[in-house]
């Protein structure tokens, strides 16, 4: 049996630290709890507009991950399995949207999909508005969170061993082929988990949604023009309610995952 | 059927250089050398996994050196066996078939396929739960199931167990057998022995001597090749098996005592230089193997002197220097030769 490294004071110290890092995630968020009534946590579930809020943002942050999924899962087989010309490069440029700050992202995309230019114009002429509309707070969403997505996927592709890959080719498949039916479905916990960071990363968007889209609200612009407007007491139960519906969210996403994994 | 032409490829230090042979129709062509010898990366070569810097290669009369993977009619099973993890058995003998767009029902078909190789009773397993012999018959039904011209295998035993292996053995036979035409690269010269019609021995990225398993094992052209095809002494014939004991008889007529549990069948014998024993005069002692015969050849080696001597046929025997001055034995002497029964190695066919 291995033995445990630490022993005595030492491991002393590193659980009291952990209980520090727990208590200082759990304390605020069981406070909140704490300070909202189950009433008002009742009527903010019948509010209308918390309601339709929540729905914009889940449907918003889920659609952004799937339509951009289509494109950037290839991108990142392509990124994990060949090499091109200035690839340190493309791989850098996928990880800006993690480290500007969220506001400069919006303020970025939006310069680019106002009304006033040639793509925000196509977008117009085909019916797409970007500007307060659930197509800029997709755009938002997914400008902030496509990063997430492509790092852990191309990691599940560059971990799916390339010879089994070079077998499927020589028993006659295309590498399209080689791709949908040995590639992705080797690579799939991955990208599920991907899918899952990217669409939690969605939903919690805030900065570069508002600059997009201050109208319709999502959850995370509603709860700051609530506390604005009305003060803590009000932003606390739909942040409670938001909170809730995340959780619950992600939680079937893991199950879901977790029951591919066990079937496997 | 295969024609590889002066292949060359350069894999950051790695070379391979000037590769040149011709497999016909229903040989069993062995390339035999040592890791890293590049035996894998000419498979993958001619399977269209990796590109030369030169040469050409030609598959029945039509040149396939840029033919996509896909479309050339080989069958390659990796040494790791390479299954598909997330497919069940069946699943993975029909996938080649579903490449292929198969018309007929794939599940039977694997059934069929499987059977053929003995792996009926797996169908429905997943690749993790096999043992290593049972995904090597796995991967091998897989490579078959579109009738490859040619089969390539990368040391398809080296991973099994002695059992395992007497199996695959005698499937891979089976196959040669039935008409298919079979590229096998080994480090093991006891494949080449049970299996080859034809050998071609591979050092530092270049064939060094190529030829039927008689004339690379009893005719080494160079001294790597004898070192790494290390027996000379080797024996085709017929092992007769009592029970209690077992003898060989070779078609000179020439009768060696050895003991083995194998059964009663034909298979070659091997033994090394250096368990053989030259006297001037009959030993004394209990040995059975002696034979009476005359110095044909002598040869000084690094690590002492290679003697063969004709006892109906040649054998080597391998002797210290003084040994050799002690008894004054040279071309022409005439000796006894002896060898004790547990020194023999018996490979079944």
């Amino acid at each position: 049996m291995p033995q445990p490294i630490h022993r005595g004071w030492f491991s002393l110290a590193v659980a009291f630290a952990g209980g520090l890092v727990l208590l200082f995630v759990l304390g605020p968020l069981v406070g909140m709890f704490l300070a909202t009534s189950p009433r008002q946590l009742l009527t903010t579930a019948g509010d209308a507009e918390v309601t339709a809020s929540i729905w914009l943002t889940l449907w918003t942050s889920m659609g952004a991950t799937l339509i951009l999924a289509i494109v950037a899962v290839p991108f990142a087989y392509l990124l994990a399995r060949r090499d091109f010309p200035l690839k340190w490069l493309v791989s850098g440029i996928i990880d800006i949207p993690v480290v500007i700050p969220h506001p400069a992202a919006g303020i970025a995309l939006l310069g680019v999909l106002n009304r006033n230019t040639a793509l925000g114009r196509l977008g117009e002429a085909m019916g797409l508005d970007f500007v307060g509309h659930p197509a800029g707070i997709m755009a938002a969403m997914a400008f902030v969170s496509l990063p997430y997505l492509i790092n852990a996927a191309r990691d599940g592709f560059a971990a799916v061993p390339q010879r089994l890959e070079n077998a499927a080719l020589t028993l006659g498949a295309s590498p399209a082929r080689v791709f949908l039916t040995i590639s992705l479905p080797l690579a799939r916990h991955a990208i599920l988990s991907g899918l899952i960071l990217m669409c939690a990363r969605g939903l919690s968007e805030f900065g570069a949604v508002i600059i997009m889209a201050y109208h319709p609200m999502v959850t995370p612009v509603l709860i700051y023009d609530r506390f604005t407007s009305f003060g803590l007491s009000y932003a606390q139960a739909p942040t409670i309610l938001f909170i809730l519906v995340c959780l619950a969210l992600l939680v079937v996403l893991r199950l879901l995952r977790g029951g591919q994994h066990a079937a496997r | 059927m295969l024609r590889v032409e002066s292949l060359s490829l350069q894999l950051g230090e790695f070379r391979l250089r000037d590769i040149t042979f011709n497999v016909d129709s229903g040989e069993y062509f062995v390339l035999l050398g040592a890791s890293g010898a590049g035996k894998t990366a000419i498979l993958e070569l001619i399977a269209g996994l990796l590109k030369p810097n030169q040469g050409r290669v030609w598959l029945q009369d039509r040149e396939i050196t840029h033919e996509p993977i896909q479309s050339r009619r080989l069958g390659l099973v990796y040494q790791d066996h390479s299954l598909f993890p997330h497919l069940p058995v069946w699943k993975n003998i029909a996938y080649p078939l579903r490449c292929a767009r198969f018309a007929g029902n794939l599940r039977q078909h694997s059934e069929q396929l499987a059977s053929e190789i003995g792996a009926q009773h797996l169908l429905d397993r997943m690749p993790a739960t096999l043992s290593l012999g049972e995904s090597q018959r796995v991967a091998l039904a897989r490579a078959l199931a579109t009738r490859p011209d040619i089969l390539l295998l990368d040391e398809p035993m080296a991973s099994l167990d002695t059992q395992a292996r007497a199996g695959i053995r005698s499937l891979l036979r089976r196959l040669h057998a039935n008409g298919q035409t079979i590229i096998h690269v080994t480090h093991d010269y006891e494949e080449a022995l049970a299996l080859a019609t034809r050998v071609a021995v591979l050092e530092d990225g270049a064939i060094c001597q190529i030829g039927s398993v008689d004339e690379v094992f009893h005719h080494p052209q160079s001294r790597f090749v004898a070192s790494f095809v290390g027996i000379r002494n080797f024996f085709h014939g017929q092992l007769t098996q009592t029970g209690e004991s077992a003898t060989f008889l070779t078609p000179e007529g020439l009768l060696i005592h050895l003991s083995t549990d194998c059964p009663t069948g034909v298979g070659c014998v091997v033994f090394e230089s250096k368990d053989v024993t030259l006297s001037p005069a009959a030993p004394a002692g209990s040995a059975r193997n002696v034979f009476k015969g005359r110095i044909i050849d002598v040869e000084t080696v690094r690590l002492g002197v290679e003697l063969t001597v004709d006892i109906g046929l040649p054998i080597h025997a391998a002797l210290t220097r003084e040994s050799v001055q002690r008894m004054q034995l040279a071309a022409g002497v005439h000796v006894f030769a002896s060898f004790k029964s547990s020194a023999i190695r018996y490979i079944p066919e």
